[in-house]
């Protein structure tokens, strides 16, 4: 039970048809860490989180979580892991409580403790006042931290969550946040999915997944100094005229836009790459300021992703 | 023990959601009132008061006696006098009548004669119900007050049992459980899964140690007990309205109706893992509503379908149900009397279930 990571994949894999969804993953994911997927729709995250809790069966490769094979064990995990889909999966004609009741009744929760056992998640996850309504009444976020309640009810070893936040507001998004670094501490390993860049920025760990292949894995930091790029920003009077000018380098692997302004990602073999920004821009009669920059999870999330155009091309 | 907690815990979420949805609630008690009503009232194939009009060219003493004979069946109603045959087949295209009788000038001198035909009745033939009631009125006698006796001697007597008026809705409500109980118990179940699949509630419950076998015992069972509260209104309003007996035991109805139940819950379940949205649950229900009620022995007689139409009847979990019902109700007899159909119900009811917590797969793929 102690080993070091709570998943171990390799080579996972899996081809609907001719679709591949998901292609020859491997994942290493440490205990009582917060890890993340990030990617964007259609990347493979969910297709991988419903093969780690054994409701898909992987066309390739094998993945051992919490110690237990998956598939094939399937249901020995169950009892050990909580699971929170994307789409809120709760009944929305019982009340808060009842909801409770019956995910306790479920994970057969002993019948002395169920009732402070369900105090206590009303207390923490803030719903001591919708005790009695009904779950298809409340709004995004008291739904999202029902849902995680009732995840965490059972009190897993690991949490599964697919894009959990994509129905909340920022507000209770950073709550959401502050609940899975309070479980994360005290035991529970997370793995979670997610499209938002600064939620990724809060993973101790994350992968990310373009087209179902894992680009890229380390810690935020990690990521961040091993682009092999480096970052220029330019804020130009003109941003239009500048991305078209700069997209024409050479050299330049990606231009992207952040309101007035653009990030251009030039590979670390390039050198001087500010000097050779500035000139361009300059030789097209563009005003603009430029600085070099550290990257930022964006920037590892473009760089990553374009690594896989090119080999593709 | 685990398995037991889980299960009851599927039944009391199945029950609480069922008391809040309005719509189910009232179907319940609903589709077996208004179904009743409906079958009792006005399906009735124990025809009376058919228009009827005459064309009576003898005009004689004897002509007229015969028509007041069978004016007095009560099957045709005579409203109408035409001067000629050919009248008759003018209204009866105009669908002005559904019967003729046109008596000949010679009327008198036939009734004598052996060789021809006294009269002739004209009979709507495109409604086969009124044609075969037309038979009964061959059967009026025939003959001068002089006492010659009537024409067609009859020499054998039909004696109906167990429905000797021959009451229509004695004859149609034990068959109409089996038809009430076939719509909403499918219907329930068939929704059931799906609407946890739509509504994403299975995604959830795939992801808990509830197996597969405790999640659909947990939802049948409740419905189980709704299907015989439904069988206590029907044979209440049966017998407070149309006086349907239960001349048999009602331990074994109860006993017959909770295999048949079983049977179509466990194949409402099977319907429910095959289908993906509500509506396609509907409409498979529907699908299967049809045959229930026409080769189940329920609206034609069993013995007068063609053979694969018998087959098919035969796979039908009614059909046996109904067998049994009109048995019970209406022949007084027991369950030992009809093991067969006992058998059957519960072997159906065993391998639908199997076949749909196998096919239920905890899994998405």
């Amino acid at each position: 039970m102690n080993e070091e990571f709570a998943i171990r994949a390799r080579g996972l894999t899996k081809r609907f048809g001719s679709l591949v969804a998901v292609d020859h993953v491997d994942l290493d994911v440490p205990r009582a860490r917060i890890y993340g997927f990030l990617g964007p729709n259609g990347s493979g995250k969910s297709t991988t989180i419903r093969m780690l809790c054994g409701l898909l069966t992987p066309t390739e490769g094998s993945a051992t979580v919490l110690g237990v094979d998956i598939p094939a064990d399937a249901r020995i995990l169950k009892p050990r892991i909580g699971y929170m889909t994307q789409k809120f999966s709760l009944f929305g004609d019982m009340t808060v409580v009842e909801n409770l009741e019956f995910v306790a009744e479920i994970y057969s929760y002993p019948r002395r403790e169920r009732a402070a056992r369900i105090d206590e998640l009303l207390e923490k996850y803030d719903l001591g006042d919708q005790r009695r309504q009904f779950a298809a009444t409340m709004s995004g976020g008291q739904k999202q931290r029902l849902a995680l309640a009732c995840a965490v009810l059972h009190k897993p070893e690991l949490l599964l969550l697919d894009e959990p936040t994509s129905a909340v507001d920022p507000q209770s998004r950073r709550d959401f946040w502050a609940n899975l670094f309070r479980l994360a501490e005290a035991g529970t390993t997370i793995l979670v999915s997610t499209h938002y860049m600064d939620e990724a920025e809060r993973c101790h760990r994350l992968a990310i997944l373009d087209r179902g292949a894992k680009v890229a894995d380390g810690s935020p930091e990690e990521l961040k100094n091993g682009t092999g790029m480096n970052v220029v920003e330019v804020q130009a009077v003109d941003p239009y005229r500048a991305q078209t000018v700069l997209q024409a380098m050479a050299e330049v692997v990606s231009v992207t836009q952040l309101g007035i302004r653009l990030r251009v990602l030039i590979p670390e073999q390039v050198d001087r790459p500010l000097e050779r920004v500035e000139t361009a821009l300059a030789g097209a009669g563009i005003e603009a300021e430029c600085a070099l920059t550290t990257p930022s999870l964006e920037d590892v999330f473009v760089a990553a992703t374009l690594d896989e155009t090119r080999e593709a091309a | 023990m685990k398995s037991l907690t889980r299960f009851l815990a599927v039944m009391r979420k199945e029950v609480r959601q069922m008391r809040r949805d309005r719509l189910t609630f009232a179907m319940i008690f609903g589709i077996p009132l208004m179904q009743i009503l409906l079958f009792g009232y006005a399906i009735n194939t124990d025809v009376r008061n058919l228009r009827a009009a005459v064309a009576d060219e003898a005009g004689t003493h004897l002509s007229r006696s015969f028509v007041d004979g069978l004016d007095a069946t009560q099957v045709a109603v005579i409203d109408r006098q035409v001067a000629r045959p050919a009248d008759l087949e003018r209204l009866l295209r105009e669908g002005r009548i559904s019967i003729g009788i046109a008596i000949p000038a010679d009327f008198d001198r036939r009734v004598l004669d052996p060789e021809r035909p006294a009269a002739h009745i004209l009979v709507d033939g495109s409604d086969p119900t009124i044609a075969g009631i037309a038979e009964q009125l061959r059967r009026v006698p025939l003959g001068f007050d002089t006492g010659a006796g009537p024409r067609e001697i009859e020499r054998i007597e039909i004696r109906p049992y167990y429905n000797p008026e021959g009451r229509t809705p004695v004859n149609v409500i034990p068959g109409l459980i089996g038809v009430i109980l076939t719509m909403t118990m499918m219907m329930f179940t068939a929704v059931a899964v799906v609407r946890e699949r739509e509504r994403g509630n299975l995604e959830l419950l795939i992801n808990t140690p509830v197996t597969a076998l405790e999640l659909m015992l947990g939802k049948v069972v409740p419905y189980i007990a709704i299907g015989l509260v439904q069988l206590a209104v029907i044979l209440v309003v049966g017998d407070w309205l149309f006086d349907v007996p239960v001349r048999g035991s009602i331990p074994d109805l109860y006993a017959a109706a909770g295999l048949f139940i079983a049977a179509n819950l466990a194949l409402g379940l099977f319907v429910s893992t095959a289908v993906t949205t509500q509506f396609q649950a509907m409409q498979m229900t529907f699908f299967l509503m049809l045959p229930s009620i026409l080769l189940s022995g329920f609206v034609f007689p069993f013995d007068g379908m063609p053979v694969v139409a018998q087959w098919l009847g035969e796979a039908l979990p009614i059909t046996h149900f109904i067998r049994l019902t009109r048995g019970i109700m209406l022949r007084e007899a027991d369950l030992a009397d009809m093991p067969y159909a006992l058998v059957y119900l519960g072997a159906f009811a065993l391998l639908a279930l199997t076949a749909a917590a196998l096919r239920f797969s905890k899994r998405l793929d």
